[in-house]
């Protein structure tokens, strides 16, 4: 099962819970695990970057996740 | 995986293609452009930081000689939320009300109404005559006063962004907040605990190009808009939606650009002469004064920053704990997500929590400035970190190596490292010449770390083949920092031809595919990405043509030093085939040669850097002088190193004017009293030593040549560097930007 830690922002939406494991093998299928548990994520996570085993995407969608992947919702970055 | 190979054509330094353009005023920045019948737009500014707007009357310029079109914020749709990105964007909503109040103006400089004459003089005489009735309201200009459950409101109708509707509004737009382990635990096990508050000004980014544009709208509401952006395809979504147009409707050609830096991601003049030409039915030039510039287009976040850090006597950080206020001006978006997200990214940390505040005050909507937010909240941990050096008695560097953060380390903001160079930027500090001198006598040598995430986003590219096998390399990323040469560079590695084969344009919004703003250290990344993939589609496609020629199929030809040789182990009497032999046949064999790619590029490597300085301080008065100051940052690879060095340079000077001088003051009222750069002191050649520079080259693995991007990190560390020099060469921690005459010798004075 992977690992999946959102920030400390979405705590508030989660009932507190920061971390789970998931069997979803995308990310689409994991926002939608995600989405059917908790719906009010679903804007936060929208506008959400997303990294998995490291690799940071600002705009993930059939991303895949392995069973022993980490995966962590962080702020979106830009810059200047 | 990118290996450090030895590549033919990257890493090498040719002279710019925009150099000599540049140099000899032929380069066409945003002011440049004349059109036939063209009138000129000015905007009337509010004389109140915080006002109700009652009436607006625009009759009187109507009746100026000269005057086309008057306009107030009443002329504009109505526009309700939507983000718009980068740090400092925030809403749509907010945009819109910016670039033209509707019923309040919220900072002094704020536009009110504009006007488009025949020339700038009758256009200025017309503002004159705009009646404005105001109902002037207290102006709230302290970020902690302004977190105060009684502070006088920047917006009545901003509530605190939580899971739950407040019951009151407040200036507090957002809260950020991280945390891992147990803070209380961590500093129980602390041989040592430092405390201290800091506070840093808000400052502008300082582009010497003040914002202009061209808008010729026709009577159909299409038109063409020049401008000087750090992304034309954004500033075009951004000025359809804030008009209520569609996107199609409106081309966008990016000027040449002098500076940005962050503040060129957002719109203020572009959407206000759109609508003056369209109602005036002529073109229409904007061009902002240098006043024009610091009153109302975004600085960055001043802050007020508390830290407390543990340590144990071997210099291991046990616990580390940050409050910081950032000013928002007055609509939300400070970028303090990314500055709590960068302030301990280079250390590994068990226990840590920092919160940071979005603060509205009556001050102008801050934009984003290079490295947006990391600058403020890193000056505050890198200089708990020199003092703890300090009482600990170790080396700075050995202080930050002890706590470094490598590969695996799991990074403040959740996701484990891949390979970065933090590391080998402090081993190269260590064994840098300068660092290995003694500190000049009553001068103090000051160590700081900087970090940027760096970004992909989306990029588009063209790459055609001209009949003689030249190349013609079109991107969408208006070129602030060197693309032009860096995506040549990397389509002659690509095809394996020469530098001086390629040349590289920026296209317009109809001539080539979408890209974002040329900002957070990107364009070098992600359209590169875009370039070298367009090229090997050009590959691709040479290798069919090849085929065909030679009776082969398109698997048994090999693409060999920009040349199409047989497969390894296939017999056939050929002779390889030039890229200029290839496309002078191109006719023949299925007609031009092309590659085009489009990407949103992901893997993009975070950025870290080790800068340190010596500073001696006069101490009758206050002066500062940087004795000397070393720059070293990991780039991934450099395609172009003088470019690399470059963004190192300016960003370190841009950093050391923020520490010495830079500062927005503002009165009373809240009326920005050095609003020009009499007043408001960049560094110029001569405050500053030889920024010397050296690049460490730990390869991005996601990067086909292993890029990270550079341009953002290289502004975070000066400011840490500037306060521990100065505070060690005083024998006296300096807790507050900017180290200016004045400051410096208040704090010498207690």
């Amino acid at each position: 099962m992977a690992k999946v830690v959102l920030p400390d922002n979405f705590a508030a939406l989660t009932g507190g819970e920061r971390e789970l494991t998931t069997s979803a093998e995308t990310y689409r299928d994991l926002v939608h695990e995600l989405t059917s548990r908790w719906p009010a994520l679903e804007e936060e996570l929208a506008k959400s970057a997303v990294a998995i085993d490291g690799q940071i995407y600002q705009d993930a969608f059939i991303e895949a996740i392995e069973p022993d992947s980490e995966v962590f919702f962080m702020a979106r970055i830009e810059g200047g | 995986m990118a290996e450090a190979v030895d590549y033919k054509q990257i890493g090498t330094r040719p002279v710019r293609p925009d150099g000599v353009d540049k140099v000899t005023g032929r380069a066409r920045f945003g002011a440049d452009l004349v059109l036939p019948n063209m009138i000129h737009g000015k905007i009337l500014r509010s004389p109140h930081a915080h006002a109700r707007i009652k009436s607006i009357d625009l009759s009187g310029a109507l009746e100026m000689p000269g005057v086309a079109a008057a306009i107030s914020g009443s002329d504009f749709p109505s526009v309700e939320g939507g983000e718009v990105g980068g740090e400092g964007g925030g809403t749509l909503g907010d945009v819109a009300k910016n670039i033209m109040a509707r019923d309040k103006v919220v900072y002094h400089g704020h536009a009110v109404a504009a006007v488009a004459a025949a020339s700038v003089t009758q256009a200025e005489a017309a503002l004159e005559a705009i009646k404005v009735e105001y109902e002037v309201l207290p102006p709230v200009l302290d970020v902690v006063k302004a977190m105060e459950a009684d502070s006088v409101l920047v917006d009545e109708n901003n509530y605190t962004n939580l899971p739950e509707k407040p019951e009151k509004p407040s200036n507090i737009a957002n809260i950020g907040h991280l945390e891992r382990g147990n803070v209380e635990e961590g500093f129980e096990q602390a041989d040592l605990i430092i405390e201290r508050e800091y506070k840093i000004p808000m400052a502008h980014q300082g582009y010497i190009e003040p914002h202009a544009c061209v808008a010729s709208i026709d009577e159909t509401g299409r038109g063409t808009v020049w401008c000087c952006t750090q992304g034309h395809f954004e500033f075009r979504t951004m000025t359809a939606n804030l008009l209520g147009k569609d996107m199609a409707d409106l081309k966008f050609i990016a000027s040449e650009i002098g500076g940005g830096f962050g503040g060129k991601t957002v719109v203020y003049l572009e959407p206000v002469a759109a609508l003056l030409s369209e109602k005036a039915g002529r073109p229409v030039k904007m061009t902002m004064t240098r006043e024009e510039v610091f009153r109302a287009t975004g600085p960055t976040s001043g802050t007020v920053t508390r830290v407390k850090a543990g340590f144990k006597n071997d210099g291991t950080i046990t616990a580390a704990q940050t409050w910081s206020a950032f000013e928002a001006g007055a609509y939300a978006g400070a970028p303090t997500m990314p500055g709590i997200m960068a302030i301990y990214a280079p250390y590994e940390l068990e226990n840590f929590v920092v919160d940071a505040y979005d603060v509205l005050v009556n001050k102008p909507k801050v934009a984003a400035y290079r490295a947006p937010g990391a600058p403020q909240t890193m000056h505050a941990f890198e200089c708990a970190l020199d003092e703890a050096a300090i009482a600990l008695d170790m080396d700075p560097l050995d202080l930050r190596l002890v706590n470094a953060a490598d590969e695996g380390t799991q990074a403040p903001y959740g996701p484990k490292f891949p390979p970065i160079g933090f590391k080998a930027c402090l081993e190269a500090a260590k064994n840098h010449p300068n660092y290995q001198k003694p500190v000049p006598e009553g001068a103090g040598r000051g160590v700081a770390a900087g970090f940027w995430f760096n970004i992909g986003m989306q990029s588009s590219a063209e790459v055609n083949i001209n009949e003689n096998g030249t190349v013609m390399v079109i991107e969408g990323s208006p070129d602030i920092g060197g693309s032009r040469a860096s995506m040549a560079l990397m389509a002659a590695e690509t095809l394996g031809v020469d530098y001086d084969r390629v040349r590289t344009q920026v296209g317009d919004t109809e001539s080539t595919g979408f890209c974002n703003v040329t900002g957070g250290s990107r364009t070098t990344f992600a359209t590169g990405m875009a370039v070298t993939q367009a090229c090997e589609d050009v590959i691709a496609e040479c290798k069919n043509r090849v085929a065909m020629t030679w009776g082969l199929d398109a698997d048994q030809v090999e693409w060999q030093d920009g040349k199409a040789v047989p497969a390894p182990g296939v017999n056939a009497d050929v002779q390889p085939l030039s890229l200029a032999e290839i496309a002078g046949s191109a006719a023949k064999t299925g007609g031009p040669i092309q590659g085009r790619a489009s990407v949103n590029a992901q893997g993009a490597g975070a950025s870290f850097a080790i800068n340190f300085a010596d500073l001696k301080i006069d101490r009758e008065t206050g002066k500062v002088d940087v004795l000397s100051y070393t720059a070293i940052q990991d780039a991934g690879k450099a395609i172009h190193p003088a470019y690399v060095e470059g963004q190192m340079q300016g960003g370190a000077a841009q950093g050391i004017g923020w520490a010495l001088n830079e500062e927005y003051i503002f009165d009373e009222d809240g009326v920005m009293e050095n609003a020009g750069f009499l007043d408001y002191r960049i560094p110029v050649a001569s405050d500053l030593p030889m920024i010397e520079t050296e690049i460490v080259e730990v390869p991005n693995p996601s990067h086909p040549y292993g890029v990270r991007g550079v341009g953002e990190t290289p502004i975070v560390a000066p400011l840490a560097v500037c306060s521990n020099a100065a505070s060690r060469a005083l024998g006296q921690r300096l807790t507050d930007l900017p180290l200016s005459p004045p400051n410096v010798l208040a704090a010498l004075d207690g």
